[in-house]
């Protein structure tokens, strides 16, 4: 397994102008590693739907590079959208997923047969044009870059080390993050997007 | 005996609202009455329609693409607006985006008794989230369309449009 911080300060090295969704509890430390704030953005949560949205905005910005860091406790939520993904065809998106084995917020309770999965499998056989998975940080590093540059959707699956947490929800201490209205608007802004 | 046909809701008329409206995509599920539609709006160049696998997806996806700058709507069946209630939470009201959703009503009719729990459900859903909604059951009700996109675009909320024509449907 590989530290989630391993892969974004690698992973960052290669990001060029992509627009970068984080999500799930080990996309919380990203912030520490992008360089390009105004590009990353957060599309909110419901039930695994962020993916959905990462699609929507990959085919909306058909010349911007899309870059979303899922979890494999949403994309169990919502496995379907892998055949949407793959239907659509979007050249531009890249779906990395930090497969930490757990639900990690809640607890570190497993996810449904969270160590015989083949999430890239699923991937690739969903119609993705190509899929990855690596458990070794020098693996990965020798291929993001050919990651980066390849015809999307391109599904790359990471097994990382599980951030757990055990502090009651009203007890644990977030860092400050901007909200997703703020994140959308510097996004918009940054791409001359009209708000109206 | 006579029997004169009951007005209907045309294909036709549902894309010339989009078109007039700015309509860039459609995400969909289409049901077992829209075939018609569906390819209908496929022909269209001026429009991307993006099939989904489950409803909740269609009300991200359509998030993604405001985000963009684009104009979608959201085309499903009543069944799967229910299904979606934490999409339509997460990714529409509380995003503060306009968006059109345009909901086939089944089970709904304005003769006969209801029989069908989809369309006993519809507009107790709609108001539990406070989703206002128009419905829509032949062309002259068409303009009805616009004022919801009007009205969408006013308060940056979703507004529904009830298509009561399910049993019609936009087959031929």
């Amino acid at each position: 397994m590989i530290h989630a911080e391993d892969v974004f300060r690698v992973f960052q090295e290669h990001r060029g102008d992509a627009i970068v969704i984080p999500t799930g509890t080990s996309g919380r430390r990203w912030g520490e590693f992008s360089t390009n704030e105004n590009r990353d953005l957060n599309l909110g949560g419901a039930m695994g739907q962020t993916t959905s949205a990462a699609l929507g905005l990959a085919l909306g910005l058909p010349d911007e590079k899309v870059v979303l860091f899922d979890s494999e406790g949403a994309l169990l939520m919502n496995m379907g959208i892998l055949a949407t993904i793959a239907g659509k065809k979007p050249q531009n998106f890249c779906h990395i997923l930090l497969d930490n084995e757990c639900y990690a917020t809640t607890g570190g309770q497993p996810v449904p047969n969270a160590q015989e999965i083949n999430y890239a499998g699923v991937a690739k056989e969903s119609g993705y044009s190509s899929a990855y998975s690596f458990d070794d940080l020098e693996e990965f590093a020798t291929n993001v870059e050919e990651i980066m540059q390849a015809t999307g959707p391109v599904f790359v699956a990471i097994k990382v080390v599980p951030q757990i947490e055990n502090e009651p929800i009203g007890m644990r201490v977030r860092p400050p993050t901007r909200s997703r209205a703020e994140t959308i608007r510097d996004l918009q802004s940054e791409l001359g997007i009209s708000a109206d | 005996m006579v029997t004169q046909q009951a007005a209907v809701l045309s294909p036709e008329a549902m894309v010339e609202e989009f078109q007039k409206n700015g309509v860039t995509h459609v995400v969909t599920i289409p049901d077992s009455e829209t075939n018609y539609l569906y390819e209908l709006m496929k022909d269209q160049p001026w429009l991307d329609v993006v099939p989904a696998s489950r409803e909740g997806e269609t009300f991200a996806i359509a998030l993604g693409l405001l985000v963009a700058g684009q104009t979608p709507v959201v085309l499903i069946q009543n069944t799967g607006m229910m299904e979606s209630g934490d999409s339509i939470r997460g990714m529409v009201l509380d995003a503060g985006f306009p968006l059109v959703m345009v909901v086939g009503y089944r089970g709904w009719n304005r003769h006969g008794v209801i029989t069908d729990s989809a369309a006993r459900y519809t507009e107790p859903f709609l108001n539990a989230f406070r989703i206002n909604y128009y419905l829509v059951e032949q062309n002259d009700d068409s303009p009805r369309i616009s004022t919801a996109f009007e009205e969408a675009r006013a308060t940056k909320r979703p507004v529904a449009i009830l298509v009561g024509d399910e049993y019609h449907g936009f087959n031929r």
